[in-house]
């Protein structure tokens, strides 16, 4: 007989149009680290709502059985009380607020009528010591970097005594390093006695930690592998993710890359007012026609900032260099130049700056490009309904219909969504930032799969991304950012990991 | 039956202001033993909800992107005594001063967005000390005078006068006011064969639509609701020239909203800003239009409040804005953004206009009234943020 920590047994939950999760059965044992995989909107983030209370007892079927009691929670708070830690898919953290504010929210102490100060910034810091993290507890949150403000979160969860942390995709938008401390920060933890359930779609990273893992497809428990007992490779995994295997991650690619220069960028600068600093020093490089150029470096070190110094400028850097597309010397002060020029630029987060979550799926897709849809202004609402269809169709975005708001949708079918809107814009050239972030591994090879078609039509792809094998993978050439210029430039054929990751952190 | 059960299930919020709507109606008839639904009071009715509609159209629109304007009310009131100086001691014509009077609304509102689109400065700020510098303005140029007579009909038919009877009759349905009945009818074609032209094309395209008898019994209910109104209005003066501008601004509008590539970017400007410039919106230019056109509507509000009255008074647009605001809501925007309509909004006003109406009637006492007033808005956004969360 195991011990259980946490059993949930015939979880069924329905949204309206969609059965998110039919009759899952899911165990974890106490102490373990257990990895929860699956496919984009597969259930993974619903099933861990349905465990934490965000959805109460009352709208779900099924039951959970916490250290062998049932328990039928109403709210977040119930699960806190009994020792259930959850930390989302989006940050939960107050930017403006400092780190010790952050972790002791909803748990201020207090002493009289008044916060004691003191003795919270004491507990905090003791948190953050469990946490393995050295910043002054006062500093403000968002004067950190991402990898330091998810350690925060997971210290905030454990300000309330978990003992069930649950992590989802904690680390889809970290650099390599930031996650190897992660995860090691996860092995210390369980040695404390902490149980963790994390949800990743980072199969490696799940192999280095997971102890069991549970796969889902469609709402349904696939499988649970017990890595002692079982085999467990990527390639199993996929398998049981997507129902098929994939042999190769990376599609082939057929077409070669023009000679024609669509993009060259020559001793461009900028300097940012509001933080009192050069965010770019000097860049210079150049995209040809039907080439896919990846733009490698750390988080933090420019790449962003580049793409949308290029593309309008809508942070308001003071830019100077040259910008020359399409074989003519530009400068876009506003990101509707840049498009209406054919450059377009694909977010890295979505969800802030992306989409407009509280609109459709049909609205968000023409949202970029009206005028294709419309005459004189007037919109063609049959016309913007078939151009939503289609794409949804062609892409397979998960979804009951095109009226579905997009907030409704999980993840990486958003990610798609975000893909369409800009496939419906037809540019020469899409930046592409972090494309396969939160992604499952069907819809990466699917998103790379459009790029190859993208591509093989000439169309030119800057692609920017924090993850080195799709870097490789998918890269035509390679140039390598750090500190706000490139540091060099690679061969996608003959680079390798370690030369961009030299390149990476020379400054 | 059941098909019907589910589309007014999904679309609980807006039948729910429908139902609301009827319910005031309603219960007004009865207390006031039929006065409240006799001709003479529908076109008194609506002749107030005028100027408060027509703001609350603009209002909506800037709650939608995540502004507020408190600025309108004494704009309105300061335009409308402008209006007044204009024709009684500059002796300009009706169309010049009306002209101008919207012209100066349109810089006023691009006034207040100034501050707004450019400097990123709140809304509630730089409208307030517009509501202060307004309430200033109006004072001022009312300080001579006090309050201007307006003598000219024909400006003063905006607020009181009502669209001539071509089809005049004595024998022909005596006392009723044939145009109004015939214009009514015109409307009902129109809305019907634009109905069934919606319908063949979501067919030509194969998206879903309602049953046919669910289609035919709403083609029907919508017809005999424009019938009934249009014979209440007949019965009385026909149809007046506040209806006529409030129903012109209402279609322009709703239309610009649901059907334009300005609409699209003014919801999704208010949905997710930063999204909406990444998509090459300009978010800037989105502000200055919103504003804008406040300025413009707070300049027909004030020309429609001050044609009514015959006159400009010192203390014309007090609380308009508020007024606006609370039909805005109960009309059910969202101050989060990006979601709101401006059919909404009209119901809201009418909302609105006719507890003020029917408590009037009633005699309620006036301290009782904003009270009551308090309650109802109150309720309308409890009721729309709990559809709202049952929806998502
Ligand atoms: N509030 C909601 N309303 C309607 N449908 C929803 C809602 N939340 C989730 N869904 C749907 O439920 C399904 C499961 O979503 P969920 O977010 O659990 O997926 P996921 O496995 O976490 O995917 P991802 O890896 O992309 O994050 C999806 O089809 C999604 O569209
Ligand atoms: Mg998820």
């Amino acid at each position: 007989m195991t011990d259980n920590i946490l059993e949930m047994r015939h979880i069924t939950k329905t949204f309206p149009g969609v059965r998110a999760l039919n009759d899952v059965n899911f165990a974890v044992r106490r102490g373990e680290i257990h990895c929860l995989v699956g496919e984009n909107g597969a259930g993974k983030s619903t099933l861990m709502k349905v465990l934490s209370g965000v959805y109460p007892h009352s709208d779900f079927e099924g039951e959970i059985i916490l250290n062998g009691q049932k328990k039928e929670f109403t709210g977040i708070h119930d699960s806190e009380e009994a020792g259930i830690g959850i930390i989302y898919q989006e940050l939960a953290l107050v930017p403006e607020m400092t780190v010790y504010e952050n972790i002791m929210l909803g748990h201020e102490i207090r002493r009289g009528m008044t916060i004691d100060v003191q003795e919270m910034i004491h507990r905090a810091e003791e948190l953050l010591k469990r946490v393995r993290l050295s910043v002054n507890s006062s500093a403000k949150v968002k004067d950190l970097g991402i990898g330091k403000q998810q350690l925060v979160e997971i210290a905030k969860a454990l300000s309330r005594n978990v003992k069930l942390l649950i992590l989802d995709e904690p680390t889809s938008a970290l650099n390599e390093d930031d996650c190897d401390n992660l995860l090691g920060i996860l092995r210390i933890l369980k040695t404390q006695g902490v149980t963790s359930i994390m949800i990743s779609h980072k199969l490696k990273e799940v192999l280095s930690i997971a102890e069991t893992v549970t796969v889902l497809r469609d709402g349904q428990t696939i499988c649970t592998l017990d890595r002692q007992k079982d085999a467990v490779t990527e390639q199993i995994l996929i398998k049981h993710m997507v129902g098929r295997s994939i042999e190769n991650i990376y599609p082939p690619r057929t077409s070669r890359p023009g000679e024609e220069v669509v993009l060259e960028v020559k001793n461009w600068s900028a300097y940012d007012a509001k933080l009192g600093r050069k965010v770019l020093n000097n860049v210079n490089f150049r995209v040809r026609g039907g080439e896919v150029v990846g733009l490698s470096g750390l988080v933090g070190s420019g790449r962003t900032e580049l793409a949308r110094s290029l593309f309008g400028n809508p942070d308001g850097y003071i830019v100077s260099g040259e910008l020359v597309f399409k074989g003519r010397k530009q400068r876009f002060s506003h990101p509707r130049g840049a498009i209406r020029a054919g450059l377009a630029y694909a977010t890295e987060d979505r969800k802030r700056n992306g989409l407009v979550l509280i609109k459709s799926i049909q609205e968000n897709i023409s949202l970029a490009n009206l005028q294709g849809v419309s005459k004189n202004g007037v919109i063609n609402e049959e016309l913007d309904k078939q151009t939503a269809l289609n794409f949804v169709d062609s892409l397979s975005i998960k979804t009951p219909g095109i009226n579905q708001l997009v907030m409704n949708l999980s993840g990486g079918n958003q990610q798609k969504v975000s893909v369409a809107k800009w496939l419906f814009v037809g540019p020469d050239l899409l930046i592409f930032d972090e494309p396969t972030r939160g992604i499952d591994v069907g819809a990466k090879y699917e998103i790379y799969t459009i790029i190859n078609d993208l591509v093989a039509k000439g169309m030119s792809i800057l692609m920017i991304s924090s993850e080195l094998p799709e870097i490789l993978g998918m890269s035509d050439r390679i140039y390598v950012v750090a500190n706000g210029t490139i540091t060099g430039e690679l061969d996608a054929q003959t680079a390798t990991q370690e030369a961009v990751m030299r390149l990476a952190t020379q400054y | 039956m059941n098909e019907l059960m589910t589309v007014l299930k999904k679309n609980v919020r807006e039948y729910g202001m429908f139902i609301a709507l009827a319910v005031i109606i309603g219960v007004f008839t009865i207390l006031s033993h039929g006065v409240f639904i006799s001709s003479r009071n529908i076109a008194n009715l609506l002749n107030q909800t005028g100027y408060i509609a027509v703001l609350a159209v603009g209002m909506t629109l800037v709650i939608i992107i995540r502004h507020i304007d408190l600025s309108v009310g004494f704009l309105s009131g300061f335009l409308g005594a402008i209006a007044a100086i204009s024709l009684t001691q500059w002796n300009w014509p009706v169309w010049l001063s009306i002209l101008f009077v919207l012209g100066l609304g349109v810089c006023a509102g691009l006034l207040t967005a100034l501050p707004v689109a450019g400097l990123g400065i709140p809304a509630f700020v730089a409208s307030l000390a517009g509501w202060l510098i307004y309430r200033g303005a109006l004072m001022l140029v009312t300080a001579a005078t006090g309050t201007i007579i307006i003598p000219n009909e024909s400006f003063n038919a905006l607020g009181n006068g009502y669209i001539p009877d071509l089809f005049a009759s004595q024998s022909f349905l005596p006392g009723i006011h044939k145009t109004t009945l015939v214009l009514g009818l015109i409307a009902a074609v129109i809305f019907i064969f634009g109905q069934i032209a919606d319908r063949r094309r979501k067919l030509q395209y194969k998206f879903e639509v309602p049953s046919t008898g669910l289609f035919v019994a709403k083609l029907i209910f919508m017809s005999v609701i424009l019938g009934f109104i249009s014979w209440i209005l007949a019965g009385y003066n026909g149809m007046s020239w506040t209806v006529v501008v409030m129903l012109a601004v209402v279609l322009i509008y709703d239309f610009i909203t649901r059907r334009t590539v300005i609409g699209r970017h003014i919801y999704a400007v208010g949905g997710n800003p930063e999204a909406a410039e990444l998509s090459g919106i300009s978010v800037r230019n989105i502000t200055y239009a919103v504003f804008g056109s406040m300025g413009f509507l707070a300049a027909l509000s004030g020309i429609l409040f001050a044609a009514r009255l015959k006159s400009a008074t010192p203390q014309a647009g007090t609380l308009f804005e508020m007024d606006a605001i609370a039909a805005a809501y109960i009309g059910g925007v969202s101050a989060a953004g990006g979601v709101g309509s401006i059919s909404g909004s009209l119901i809201g006003a009418l909302v609105y206009m006719s507890l003020m109406n029917g408590m009037n009637l009633l005699g309620t006492d006036i301290s009782l009234q904003y009270v009551i007033r308090g309650l109802v808005l109150l309720v309308a956004v409890i009721f729309d943020v709990m559809t709202r969360k049952r929806k998502s």
